[in-house]
């Protein structure tokens, strides 16, 4: 009985190696074919572990026309989405979280249901809009249009780790005279902190891989984000510097894999429902 | 949750810990106190109204009107009734649209759910060496930007230095010396299948795997001894217990897999595209924004939305019963 066990053990542990192999591989491919030289990458047979490691795809890669431009204007539009949509997401949170007031239901139906729409249903009225205030090819109308987004997300997220805050904490900071705002400031905003940071990042993430509204609203090479960049990378040619490309690839996905591997242990999966697929 | 159920209107939790005197006169503090929550959530709530609420209102008036790229300038549309409905409706590619979508979205759906719980399960059975080792494998996979992942799929299934191409000829699966993956647009949908159904699984599987943390291991034992065989098992007696958590991931992934835009539109190329291979999302893209259609964009975005709006409404329904209990 116990070796017919330990036989199925292991029979389950070599199915779950192999699913582990398929599943990793394609990140596995993207690093392993950046580094790879030309003639590996062009031979018919596939070179599994390069012996010969470059980093002249890199090179090319951050080289191409327009790719620094990119990551800036990346850069710029998730940190002041991220900072617009806690001070705001974070308020309501609260009022979610500390407060019954009628409404209140509400304002949640609000905030789950903006969730549920589809980004594509949402190109034609934000672009008619947006080109009605001269907002089109300006980041300040992709930001206007990712708060859209981030903030239900956020305010959900928060709310979730604001209860989680046990109230004796609070009332102790109350009974030893402190004023509600000192309680709020001295004893919530520190507890909350970290929860603050795992909903920055995860709004970081989901605002760094969007990719549709960029698309739409930015005309400019000179104005569009990173994964635009790389949308364009193939461009419309035969021949694609594939090694370019999977550099290029490695470049925009790594934050987000650093990133999101120190707030999946912090942030617990549960609340990452909706984040971050695409 | 918290159990904390807090009384109309007070403040922090503390607030309701001395005994609450009630008729106290109206003063200026509890006024505030009353208005607190309403301030708070007054800025979301005014973000949301201009740039999602105006948005909306402007869809809606836009689907009766006229409105292309002259219109757009001179910011002013004629209204022509319900004829940008009757075209849509009427046009034959909006309707195979419509199936192709409906039948792309049953496919991804159930087999990024099936492929996820028979991982969650085998996550139940394998030693924690391997566990640690899937879970971060699905962790990489799933922290994978879309559009990086599209460039990465393109490149494996590339026609003649491809990985694909040469693994499948080499395990004699058949001969795929340069197949060409995006020929057909039965092929190109599967392509985008397998690269959805990929992103897809890591989120069910974490959230099956933690619902079958909650089912007791006594229960399957016992099952178990009174020889019920694994399928009997799951559907007699994990099953039931994981319903709700099913109930919410196949919406959710309804509702996800039908407005996909990023995977197919830059998977199949845009030079690619046409009315074999459209799904909802890129059609509307089509015929509202690259054709500066805006009205009759506008009129398709709003069968869309209202068709996921039917589809979501047991996922929200169910969300904002938990929030309302939480507070």
């Amino acid at each position: 009985m116990r070796a017919r066990r330990r036989r199925t053990r292991f029979v389950w542990d070599a199915v779950g190696l192999l699913l582990f192999a398929v599943i990793a591989f394609p990140v596995y491919w993207m690093i392993a074919s950046a580094f790879k030289p030309d003639d590996e990458l062009n031979g018919a047979t596939p070179t599994w572990f390069s012996l010969h490691p470059t980093v002249s795809h890199f090179r090319d890669a951050i080289n191409r026309p327009f790719f620094w431009d990119g990551v800036k204007n990346s850069l710029i539009v998730v940190s002041v989405t991220v900072a617009l949509s806690m001070v705001l997401a974070f308020l309501a949170a609260v009022a979610l979280a500390k407060f019954r007031f009628t409404g209140r239901k509400a304002f949640i139906l609000l905030i789950i249901g903006i969730q549920m729409l589809p980004q594509a249903g949402l190109i034609i009225p934000l672009y008619v809009v947006l080109a009605r205030y001269h907002q089109v090819n300006a980041l300040s109308g992709v930001i206007v249009t990712y708060m859209t987004f981030v903030l239900p997300f956020s305010v959900w997220v928060l709310r979730g780790f604001l209860l989680g805050i046990p109230k004796e904490l609070e009332e102790a900071a109350m009974v030893d005279g402190s004023s509600r705002l000192g309680a709020f400031s001295r004893i919530l905003l520190p507890l909350v902190a970290p929860g603050l940071v795992a909903t920055s990042i995860f709004a970081f993430i989901t605002t760094w891989n969007e990719y549709i509204f960029a698309r739409v609203l930015l005309n400019d090479q000179s104005k569009q984000t990173a994964t635009v960049w790389l949308s364009y990378f193939t461009g419309t040619g035969r021949n694609t510097d594939w090694g370019g490309l999977m550099a290029g690839s490695t470049l925009i996905a790594v934050p987000v894999i650093v990133f999101f591997l120190i707030v999946q242990r912090k942030i617990g999966f549960g609340l990452t429902a909706g984040a971050v697929r695409g | 949750m918290s159990s904390s159920e807090i009384p109309g209107g007070t403040a922090f939790a503390a607030e309701a810990a001395p005994r609450p005197r009630r008729r106290r006169p109206l003063t200026f503090a509890r006024v505030l106190r009353g208005a607190a929550p309403y301030l708070l959530i007054a800025p979301v709530v005014l973000t949301i109204a201009a740039i999602l609420g105006y948005p909306l209102y402007h869809l809606a008036r836009l689907s009766f009107q006229k409105y292309g790229l002259f219109e757009l300038i001179a910011r002013h549309g004629t209204s022509v009734g319900w004829a940008n409905y009757s075209s849509v409706l009427h046009d034959p590619v909006f309707r195979h649209v419509l199936v192709r979508t409906i039948v792309f979205t049953v496919a991804n759906v159930a087999l990024a759910i099936g492929i996820g719980t028979l991982i969650a399960l085998l996550l139940t059975k394998v030693s924690s060496v391997v566990r640690v080792l899937l879970t971060a494998g699905l962790v990489l996979a799933w922290a994978m930007p879309p559009v990086v992942a599209v460039q990465v799929w393109l490149w494996m299934t590339e026609r003649e230095n491809g990985v694909f191409n040469y693994t499948l000829t080499k395990l004699h699966v058949g001969d795929y010396f340069q197949h060409d993956w995006l020929a057909t647009p039965f092929s190109q949908l599967s392509v985008t299948t397998s690269l959805i159904v990929w992103g897809a699984i890591p989120f069910i599987v974490v959230t099956v795997y933690a619902g079958l943390s909650q089912v007791s291991h006594e229960l399957i034992e016992a099952a178990e001894m009174d020889g019920a065989r694994p399928w009997r098992v799951f559907k007699d007696v994990t099953f039931p217990i994981l319903k709700p958590i099913f109930l919410i991931l196949t919406s959710l992934s309804i509702i996800w897999d039908f407005g996909v835009f990023t995977q197919p539109f830059l998977l199949i190329d845009q030079t690619r595209i046409n009315a074999s291979n459209e799904l909802m999302g890129i059609y509307l893209y089509e015929e509202g924004y690259v054709k500066t259609d805006f009205g009759r964009g506008a009129a398709i975005s709003i069968l869309m939305l209202l068709i996921v709006a039917v589809l979501s409404i047991v996922y929200v329904r169910k969300m904002v019963k938990t929030g309302d209990e939480a507070a």
